[in-house]
């Protein structure tokens, strides 16, 4: 334990937080695009069309990867959030307020996406039962997260204030995921199970969407860098790393 | 660990602990409530509400859907399995209903054992394969039944 937080603790530090994210970032950005473009090649034209949808069915490339980083973001951000509230790294902090908006972006791609889905294959762009409903709770849950984090003057309160919420919204993660199993509900079962090791999409649909959960995975890592890093800049912009880190080394005065 | 530290983690802990406790209460007295449609056993056991609008779920029985030649009124029975409702439905069905595939209709019961239904939506399932796998799983099973 003790090891273990004084590793967490280096990267504590802002300067080392921002070289290390710095050397990362390209790497990650370049296995997100390479792995995206890979499985929207064999998303959209190698895998076959589905045998009772259709083209439509093609949608899920997208739905599902991003259904899966709606709530994957949702936990790393309840994880650093509760790092921040116990330990107050600032890291931790603007971590977990960098990955809010990521994680909102990928729910409303998933209500979005699995609304035009739904239209031709269920009849309607939406119905309320629990699977929809509880995703559509995770969007504002983000919302609230963002809206508290900003609205509170001290920036570090407010990152404290707004990873207790998202710590409360985490009850829904559960809800969400088992909603189909719980209820009668119009939206289908989880079709992967990677535990039970058995799925119920045929594998020339599945390597596709495998493919396009790790872009999605790699996109957030650079993003949430990314992010991270514009915001410790900006907070710590008058230290002497920050000025460094933006302009160069202070020359000698002459 | 300092020992502010250690009480804030262990009052974040308890704070989680007794937030999940309850939200499982929750969910589980809730259970009823969120139901997004009955089944035509539930209504068969008097389960449905009476008088009021609510959605009905099921499989489209095979073989019963009958179509009006003039109009765009559909009759069908939907089932469970074990009860069965006959359905009553003016308008366009989506694409993907069909005998077989589960539907979501929403409507009122109109006495006792025939669904009026304003709405009807396909329930699609978790299973995605090509054309092809699912021929072959279609073959496989005749064939299995014709040995039988």
């Amino acid at each position: 334990m003790n090891t273990f937080l004084i590793w967490l603790n280096s990267f504590g530090s802002p300067e080392k937080f921002h070289r290390v994210a710095l050397r990362f970032e390209p790497w990650l950005l370049a296995l997100a695009v390479i792995c995206g473009a890979a499985a929207l090649y064999l998303g959209l034209v190698k895998a076959p069309a589905d045998y009772l949808q259709g083209e439509s069915a093609r949608i899920m490339y997208i739905h599902i990867p991003a259904a899966w980083m709606s709530l994957f973001i949702y936990g790393f951000m309840a994880a650093a959030g509760f790092c921040a509230l116990v330990w107050h790294f600032k890291v931790a902090e603007l971590m977990a307020m960098a990955a809010a908006p990521i994680g909102a972006g990928f729910t409303a791609v998933t209500l979005i996406t699995g609304s035009l889905w739904g239209r031709p294959t269920w009849g309607t762009y939406w119905v309320w039962d629990a699977r929809l409903t509880s995703e559509l709770v995770l969007l504002f849950l983000y919302f609230g997260v963002i809206g508290l984090y900003n609205a509170i003057e001290d920036q570090r309160k407010g990152a404290r204030a707004a990873s207790l919420l998202a710590l409360i919204g985490l009850i829904n993660l559960p809800v969400i995921h088992f909603s189909v199993n719980w209820w009668n509900t119009l939206h289908q079962g989880n079709s992967i199970n990677l535990f039970a090791g058995k799925s119920s999409i045929h594998e020339s649909m599945l390597w596709p969407l495998i493919l396009m959960a790790f872009a999605t995975k790699f996109w957030f890592g650079a993003s949430l860098l990314a992010r991270t890093r514009a915001a410790l800049l900006e907070f710590e912009a008058g230290k002497e790393w920050a000025q460094t880190a933006l302009f160069g080394p202070r020359r000698p005065q002459a | 660990m300092n020992p502010v530290r250690r009480r804030r983690l262990v009052a974040l802990s308890i704070g989680l602990l007794g937030l999940g406790i309850a939200a499982g209460f929750v969910v589980y007295a809730l259970r009823e409530n969120l139901q997004h449609f009955v089944s035509p056993s539930d209504i068969a056991a008097g389960k449905a509400p009476q008088g009021h609008r609510f959605r009905l779920g099921g499989v489209v029985l095979e073989g019963s859907v009958q179509r009006s030649p003039t109009s765009l009124e559909v009759e069908f029975i939907v089932t469970d399995r074990f009860k069965q409702i006959p359905v009553h439905f003016s308008g366009i069905l989506p694409d993907l209903f069909r005998e077989g595939q589960s539907v979501v209709a929403t409507g009122t019961l109109e006495g006792e054992r025939r669904f009026l239904a304003e709405e009807v939506l396909a329930k699609h399932d978790e299973n995605y394969m090509p054309a092809e796998v699912a021929d072959a799983i279609a073959k496989a099973k005749a064939q299995k039944d014709a040995a039988r």
